[in-house]
């Protein structure tokens, strides 16, 4: 996985509550058995005119000027905004696959929806949470070339005038982000635990092992 | 030994080692999969020279991609149009193959929406911990399992070391009191808890359901209150074992027998939330207040009454709440103000893993039964969950009245829930669905969706608009 320790980036307002992960990334390209390639398709029914299926080459298609990410002023956007609940719905980590392919680093909103939270810390895409407060103050700062600087190890997002919002973020998922961690390898290094445990199991609860 | 609830029981039996920030390994009993999420998940295991942990616990299907017309399926992957769709499939069938899984093919009566068969087959029993790479795994918490969604790269973990490092979730408890009124079903009432905590309001929780609506609801409701929990926010939902969880699990292909059985059952017993145990929340509704409910939004928590009208956004004084309604209403093409059974629909889908158990399809079969589907009615479509529930509507007769009424009778998967395979809305159509998601083109790009019970989707099917089963005839 790769690592996240700072990172200074343009940021994309998405001013949108309950942003699901249907909207992040519709069904039609969950057919892929590729972990990439979904960057190109993400938010696709707000990006493009028109319905796009997998294998279209997306370059050609019309694509919706009022959308934010088709805006000049966001090109080449890694941070992104939005209000609460964001990553809603779907377990797909599509989703996150989506907006890493995309070029997205890192996500700020005052809420998450909790397996989108997880499955981000998976893939090296950093969630961070503000309050509501804080998001709807950046939301009216943000202006051309907004950029923002996260600082994971100091748990901080400083803005470009320097004003610094900490933020909390759960040590062990942290550490896994820092330092780019396979938490499988983690895991394992446990196994005879999970054995242990296996053959206690199998004798007071053996049809749960059936 | 201190007071606990059904979701501390089922936390503590499973946590293999815990580290002092509360990190846990939890260990997984049960692993669901299927096409959609599982194939980076392979291809993860591969490339790393890992296996799986414990192959017995996984049970696979096809069911996202599935197509649901008859004269595209019985002669295995052969008869799918979607060259990408077909090698999704393909792809899990020749893994399962190499990894030595336990698979039920398209071919197979048993094959089905995984959150369907899981049980049917007694693969999801009361104390298991539950897991697949598919949102809608909470529904097997109505067994007393804890079951939760997960994202492919907790699959994979799942796949190599049988375990999830998790934190505890907080405890819900959402208990429906009194009985509900004809007409309401396990739907009514999740729809409304939904509109009443909101689709956060569960975030970061475990939620129990509980109280004398919910006791009185077969295992078939139980699973379509917790398949929600979801849209709440709840990761996981669950329901205490009481003696209708234990009658539905006996003699099923997977539920234990003989000396085992009575030794599990005497378990399962204990597997309710003990008297005085603590919840970080208590909700309690009142089940004689609810009414039967649609959405009216993109969000599941955009949900009414039937006999109320579409909310008008002036009314909303918080600016990011209004600005929502204001985008929902735009989408669905709806008026502010106008009733919810003026609302004419175009296609009526009965199927999801909400709501296409047999007892779902027996609902609609009773309200079709003698009637036709309406002129301005597009398509209305039966999507059994299973192969088994098919096979036992048609042995009652049932495929035959929804036929005679106008409706088709498919073939078992995921179908328009959110239409991966052929079955979808076109932009703009109006859908009364009994789903689980009402989100922008969750059922084809500009589709209108309006959750909505299996009774009341054919009532609606019937009339050409929404209208209150409680006053059908």
């Amino acid at each position: 996985m790769e690592k996240f320790t700072v990172h200074k980036g343009l940021v994309v307002p998405l001013d949108r509550a309950n942003v699901d992960t249907d909207a992040i990334i519709p069904k039609q390209y969950l057919k892929s058995v590729k972990k990439s390639g979904f960057g190109v398709t993400l938010f696709d029914d707000w990006r493009y005119k028109k319905a796009g299926e997998p294998g279209m080459d997306h370059s050609q298609r019309e694509i919706n000027p009022d959308f934010v990410l088709n805006q000049a002023q966001y090109q080449g956007a890694s941070i992104l905004i939005a209000r609460e609940n964001f990553g809603c719905g779907s377990s797909r980590e599509h989703a996150v696959w989506a907006l890493t392919d995309y070029g997205i680093k890192a996500v700020i909103a005052p809420s998450y929806a909790d397996i989108f939270f997880n499955n981000s810390f998976k893939n090296g895409l950093l969630p961070v949470i503000l309050s509501e407060e804080i998001v709807a103050k950046l939301f009216l700062e943000i202006d051309n070339g907004y950029e923002l600087i996260i600082d994971l190890e100091q748990q901080k997002v400083i803005t470009p005038v320097g004003e610094a919002f900490s933020f909390e973020v759960d040590p062990f998922k942290k550490h896994c982000l820092l330092n780019g961690l396979d938490d499988i390898a983690l895991t394992l290094q446990y196994a005879d635990d999970i054995r242990a445990y296996e053959k206690k199991c199998k004798q007071e609860a053996p049809w749960l092992m059936a | 030994m201190a007071t606990r609830t059904l979701y501390d029981k089922l936390w503590d039996t499973h946590v293999v080692r815990q580290e002092e920030d509360g990190t846990a390994l939890l260990y997984i009993d049960r692993h669901l999969v299927h096409e959609v999420t599982s194939p980076q998940a392979f291809e993860g295991l591969r490339l790393a020279g890992r296996g799986l942990w414990r192959t017995n616990s996984i049970l696979a299907v096809p069911d996202h991609n599935v197509p649901t017309t008859k004269q595209h399926r019985g002669n295995g992957t052969v008869g799918i149009e979607d060259p990408v769709a077909k090698i999704q499939i393909e792809t899990l069938n020749q893994n399962c193959e190499d990894f030595e899984i336990k698979e039920f093919l398209m071919d197979d009566i048993r094959q089905g929406i995984v959150h369907v068969i899981g049980p049917e087959q007694g693969a999801t029993l009361p104390g298991m911990t539950v897991v697949c790479g598919d949102s809608h795994t909470s529904t097997h918490g109505a067994f007393g399992a804890l079951a939760h969604g997960i994202g492919t790269s907790e699959v994979e973990h799942v796949m190599a070391t049988q375990c999830l490092i998790q934190k505890k979730m907080k405890n819900m408890l959402v208990s429906v009191d009194g009985k509900v009124s004809t007409g309401v079903t396990a739907k009514d009432i999740v729809l409304t808890i939904i509109g009443k905590i909101g689709t956060a309001g569960g975030t970061g929780y475990a939620i129990e359901f509980a109280g004398e609506a919910i006791t009185d609801l077969s295992m078939e409701g139980r699973m379509t209150v917790c398949n929600m929990a979801i849209e709440a926010g709840a990761r996981a939902g669950m329901i205490a074992v009481d003696q209708t969880t234990i009658d539905y699990i006996k003699a099923r292909p997977f539920a234990p027998t003989g000396e085992n059985w009575d030794k599990a059952v005497e378990t399962w017993r204990d597997l309710v939330s003990d008297k005085g145990a603590h919840f970080d929340q208590v909700i309690h509704l009142d089940a004689n207040q609810i009414e039967p409910q649609v959405t009216w939004g993109t969000s599941p928590e955009m949900v009414l009454p039937i006999t109320s009208s579409v909310p008008n956004p002036a009314d909303e004084t918080d600016t990011v709440k209004r600005n929502s309604i204001q985008a929902a209403l735009d989408y669905m093409g709806l008026q502010a103000g106008a009733p919810i059974d003026s609302i004419e629909v175009d296609k009526i889908f009965i199927g999801s893993c909400t709501n296409s158990r047999i007892e779902d399809i027996r609902e609609a079969a009773i309200v079709a039964k003698g009637h036709t589907v309406a002129d301005n009615v597009k398509l209305a479509m039966v999507v059994p969950g299973s192969g088994l529930v098919k096979q036992q509507a048609e042995k009652e007769g049932l495929d035959q009245i929804f036929i005679e009424a106008g409706f088709e009778w498919r073939e078992p998967g995921c179908s328009m829930c959110l239409a991966m395979n052929a079955d979808r809305l076109e932009a703009g159509e109006r859908c009364a669905s009994t789903s689980n998601r009402n989100f922008e083109g969750r059922q084809g790009q500009g589709g209108r969706t309006h959750l909505v019970s299996p009774a009341m989707a054919v009532a609606a099917a019937i009339k050409g608009h929404f209208t209150d089963i409680r006053t059908f005839s």
